[in-house]
Parts: structure tokens; C-alpha cells; sequence
């Protein structure tokens, strides 16, 4: 799948996902937008072996979504990869719906209850060394948030990370600046992902998680035979999509009013025109 | 007389050499868990993680949810604390069916302190759903419990102690059932329930007021979730009079159970525990003498419960 092709499905799961929050009023639509280009490119072009109508096919690469509040943008991947029927998706919000504000297994698609931070890496580390016991293809990626990083159970992950060589396991930070109460160098400086992570034995790349092309670029480059565990530090702007919203850490879990829902979808709507001209 | 957490990683030991897909993981602690042999034996079936018990529990979780028979061991008091969050989240709550084998549980570390008690696990970890509790009385269960968890699909903690047990079971001609206890001593005047360690106790004090002329019944509850609320009821109905004991909280424990299962229909019951205080000083028998979780101490209070 070329890179226009890419871009429009997350545009269209951009303006899903505006339409979503919005009924459910509820959502972390700030941290939903800056990471769903790279989700978009992991269901789409970077994970093999997935299977809509097999969610649990022995050989699928497996997706464990650390931030787990950012789970509307992977429900609306999941539906637009088909593992998700639009009138599930419609029940977000509402009293017994499947879905909840963190992702569980009861959806078909997603592997791990997450949501309770600094687990989804442990949890990866699990799965790539079962995948390296049983010298199976498969590989594991884990997206974790930013401001998750403060969760010292990270680092006890990236250690065995590191002492198994996992390089079979790719996590991905999305580096929105922005966490709940406001700039993450404000709250707890974690501006030396790069040195830190590097130290800490891991094979650091720097991507920016704005743009499809790079995204692409960089996944179709990691060298899943050096030995190291991956680490993608995307740059994103919380937001990302929604121009009210870019940058602004009250859209962490903002909830939209009509109009900028209309708004919101309106700016979205012309940017799927543009890529289908 | 045989240290349970030795059976534990003997039996798991036997087994996994036949199937590659049981897997130890631990946290620097294969000399307190006795999984050396282990470790040696199947370097490929064995993940070391380090002093780490968060990272360990959900690394676990990974490889469950990968297809492998995941053993997570390592002391009882970090695994239900420092990790509790990754135990509820990563186990219960996404169905990954990991074995916690927590060792030298209660009071088991003795003179080490509270820091490395666990007297709350039983009270905490039944609010899990989806969570089993076994809390194995002697070798002899320990033996049908790990071959029981091999094949199971749910996780279960399992508490064991430190030191060598002396046998409840004098031969393996006993049922194991998950969610099942066990009948040690038949009785009518009262009944004495047990888990753990403190069966063994518990039985010796059936056997000695027996002597008395008290007819104790007495029930090895090494499961306590599943919990076996038919003979709790049934012992209730039929003996009128019920002790609990437990190395554990006299809070949210066994005899807290015991009672909720029979509040409906109650009878009186009295609870041995460990107090709501700092545990004293003391070695692992120094501190169940103290609190009466021996045969003496059960045999004084059964004796003052019922008035003689």
C-alpha cells in the first residue's frame, strides 16, 4: 500500500474518530489523533499475519497498546481493518456496550486488557521472547505514551529487553509533549529518550509520527536481525488533524461541542477530498 | 516431612522436561524458590528477570497469552504487593492463566520483618475475578496441585512456606479436587478449618481434644478460591460450632469467608489469625506459637470457645 493510500485511511479514521468522541462525549481525543498515523500504518502496511475473520492466528504480529486511553483510535482501526462492525463501534459510550474506555479483550483484535500504565512493555517482552522459544516469525509492537514514561516498571522491561535481544519486539513512544497536565518536561523531564533509552541497550530511532512518509520510511528500515530491541521515538503534535486542538493539553480528554465537531470534521473532510482527486 | 516450594519445583521440573511449553520465570530468587535444578536442567524453559516483580508478572502474561505454561515464582510478599497491579490487570483481568507461586509466604521469613510477611494476599487477591487461591497443606497436595495448574486455564496464586511440613496425608490415596476440601478428621461437636500450614496444626489439635473427649471435625481448605461453601455450610449444620485458622490477616481471610458464607444461616464462629497489629519478633514457630496458630494455641481456644 503506497503512502496516499495510507494517509487517506487515517484521515478517514481521523474523521471516525471525531464522530465517535464525540457521540460517546467521552475519549482521549487529544493522544487518539497524534498516534493513529502510526496505528493506521501498523494495521495497514508494517503488521503481518493479521486476519479480521482469525484475530488469533497462530503467525499474526501482535499489538499491545500500552497508552491504553488512547484506545478509540485503535477501535476505529480495528473497523476500518474490519474487526470491528460500525454498529459496535456506534455503542461507545453507552451503558453495556463491548467497548470500553480501555481497550479488553472481549474486542475481537485486541490481545491484553491495558490501561493501567507502564504494563503494555512487559507484556511485549513476553510475547517476543515466546516468539523467539518457538523460533516463530511474528513479531510484537507496543505503543506506549509519553507521559507514561514515568512509570518505572518501563525500565524493568527495557532491561530484559535488552538481556533477551528482542529484536523481534519494536516499541513505539508516541512523543506528543503534552500529558494531562501539561508539557511532560513541566511534570517530569524525559527529554533524553534517545540517550536513555540508547544506554539502556536498545536500537533508538527517531521518526516523526506526523507524517505518513516517515513513518513508513522508518518502519520499513529496522533491522529485526541486529540482536537489539527497537525503540521508535515518534515525534507527534498532540491533537494532530484537528487544528483547535494541536498543541493544546486540554484536548488530552477534551470533549467536543457540536460545532467544533462539525468543525472538526469539516477540515478533515477536505483533506480525504484532496487525497481521492 | 518435605519443604512444599521443593515438591513445587521438583514435580514442575519432571513435568516440563516432557513439555516444552511449561515455563519458570522468577526474580532472582531460584535459591529461595529451590529452582536451581530447574534452571540448570532447562536453561531454554527458564526466564530470569532480574529484581523486577512488575516486569516479571507481565512478562508472564506475555507468554501465557503466547501458548506457554507460565510458573511465575519468587517470594509471596513482593508478588501480592510490589506487582499486585500487574497480578490483577495482566492476569485476572486479561485471562492469562499464570501459576504465581509465591514462597515462604505469612509469616514464613519469621524474624525478617513485615516487609517480608504476606498476610494480606488471601484478603486481597480473592477480589480478583477471574483469580484461584491454593494454599497447599502438605507435599503430598502440593504434588496434585502443580500437576492440576499444567493444564489449567485460569491463574491461580499459590502460597506455599519456607521450611519442611510434617505430613497431613500419609499416602496419595486422597481426592484433590479444585475448589474442594478436604475432610483430615471427622467430627461432630465442632469444626476446625484450616489452610495452609496451619492444617497440619490444626489436625494435631483435632487428634489432642479427641483425647479430651471433643469430637472436632476437621477440614483442609487448602483451596480458597474456588471456596467449598457446601462443607462450610455442612459443617456448619452438622457441628454447630466453627474455629477458622490461617497464617494470615484475622481480616478478609478464611474466617472472614467462613463467616460470609454463613451469614444467612450463622452459627459461631471463631477466628485465629494474625491480629491487627506489627507482627512480633520472632522465628516462623516462635510467631504461630504466640498467636495460637499451633496445636497448643488451637486446643486453648477451641477449649474457651466452647466453654470448657
Amino acid at each position: 500500500m503506497d503512502t496516499k493510500q495510507l494517509q487517506l485511511i487515517a484521515e478517514q479514521n481521523r474523521k471516525r474518530l471525531v464522530e465517535v468522541v464525540y457521540a460517546a462525549k467521552a475519549g482521549h481525543i487529544g493522544g487518539d489523533l497524534s498516534c493513529l498515523n502510526v496505528m493506521t500504518a501498523l494495521y495497514f502496511h508494517v503488521m503481518n499475519g493479521l486476519d479480521p475473520k482469525d484475530p488469533k492466528a497462530p503467525l499474526r504480529d501482535r499489538f499491545v497498546l500500552s497508552k491504553g486511553h488512547c484506545v478509540e483510535s485503535l477501535y476505529v482501526t480495528l473497523e476500518a481493518k474490519g474487526y470491528l462492525k460500525p454498529e459496535v463501534l456506534d455503542t461507545l459510550g453507552q451503558f453495556g456496550s463491548i467497548l470500553s474506555g480501555h481497550p479488553t479483550i472481549e474486542v475481537p483484535g485486541i490481545e491484553v486488557n491495558s490501561g493501567a500504565l507502564g504494563h503494555g512493555l512487559s507484556i511485549g517482552v513476553g510475547m517476543a521472547i515466546a516468539a523467539k522459544m518457538d523460533q516463530q516469525p511474528w513479531r510484537t509492537y507496543v505503543m506506549m505514551g509519553d507521559g507514561e514514561q514515568g512509570e518505572g516498571s518501563i525500565y524493568e522491561a527495557a532491561m530484559a529487553a535488552n538481556r533477551y535481544h528482542l529484536d523481534n519486539l519494536v516499541a513505539i513512544i508516541d512523543r506528543n509533549h503534552l500529558q494531562i497536565s501539561g508539557n511532560t518536561e513541566d511534570v517530569m523531564p524525559i527529554d533524553n529518550i534517545h540517550d536513555r533509552w540508547t544506554a539502556f541497550g536498545w536500537d533508538v530511532i527517531l521518526m516523526n509520527g506526523d507524517s505518513m512518509d516517515d513513518i513508513i520510511r522508518t518502519f520499513d528500515n529496522i533491522d529485526y536481525n541486529n540482536g537489539k530491541p527497537h525503540l521508535l521515538v515518534s515525534d507527534t503534535t498532540k491533537g494532530k488533524g484537528v487544528s483547535f486542538m494541536e498543541g493544546i493539553a486540554k484536548w488530552h480528554h477534551g470533549v467536543l461541542n457540536a460545532e467544533q465537531c462539525d468543525a472538526a470534521v469539516a477540515e478533515i473532510q477536505q483533506r480525504i477530498d484532496a487525497l481521492k482527486s | 516431612m518435605i519443604a512444599c516450594r521443593k515438591m513445587f519445583t521438583d514435580t514442575l521440573l519432571e513435568l516440563a522436561r516432557k513439555d516444552k511449553d511449561i515455563i519458570a520465570v522468577t526474580t532472582d530468587a531460584r535459591g529461595s524458590v529451590t529452582l536451581g535444578d530447574y534452571a540448570t536442567a532447562l536453561p531454554q524453559q527458564f526466564v530470569e528477570c532480574g529484581i523486577a516483580e512488575q516486569d516479571a508478572v507481565g512478562i508472564s502474561a506475555g507468554l501465557a497469552h503466547s501458548g506457554k505454561k507460565v510458573f511465575c515464582c519468587g517470594p509471596a510478599c513482593f508478588y501480592v504487593a510490589r506487582s499486585l497491579e500487574q497480578v490483577k490487570v495482566d492476569l485476572a483481568y486479561s485471562e492469562n492463566p499464570v501459576t504465581i507461586l509465591g514462597v515462604s509466604g505469612g509469616v514464613a521469613y519469621g524474624a525478617l520483618g513485615a516487609t517480608h510477611h504476606s498476610l494480606h494476599d488471601i484478603a486481597v487477591l480473592r477480589t480478583f475475578p477471574g483469580m484461584t487461591i491454593c494454599l497447599p497443606s502438605d507435599w503430598r497436595v502440593t504434588r496434585k496441585l502443580v500437576n492440576t495448574l499444567v493444564d489449567f486455564q485460569q491463574p491461580c496464586y499459590v502460597r506455599v512456606g519456607r521450611a519442611a511440613v510434617p505430613d497431613v496425608y500419609a499416602d496419595d490415596n486422597f481426592d484433590f479436587e479444585v475448589g474442594k476440601a478436604i475432610t483430615v478428621l471427622d467430627g461432630s461437636d465442632l469444626t476446625i478449618i484450616a489452610t495452609g500450614e496451619t492444617v497440619y496444626h490444626a489436625w494435631q489439635a483435632g487428634l489432642q481434644l479427641k483425647a479430651q473427649g471433643i469430637s472436632a471435625r476437621v477440614l483442609d481448605c487448602s483451596w480458597l478460591k474456588p471456596f467449598d461453601e457446601a462443607a462450610i455450610r455442612r459443617a456448619a449444620a452438622e457441628t454447630g460450632r466453627i474455629i477458622t485458622v490461617e497464617e494470615h490477616s484475622q481480616y478478609g481471610g478464611l474466617g472472614a469467608m467462613v463467616c460470609e458464607t454463613l451469614s444467612e444461616n450463622p452459627v459461631p464462629v471463631r477466628i485465629i489469625g494474625i491480629p491487627d497489629e506489627n507482627v512480633v519478633h520472632g522465628s516462623n514457630t516462635e510467631i504461630f506459637h504466640h498467636y495460637g496458630l499451633d496445636a497448643a494455641g488451637i486446643v486453648k481456644k477451641t477449649l474457651d470457645f466452647i466453654g470448657k
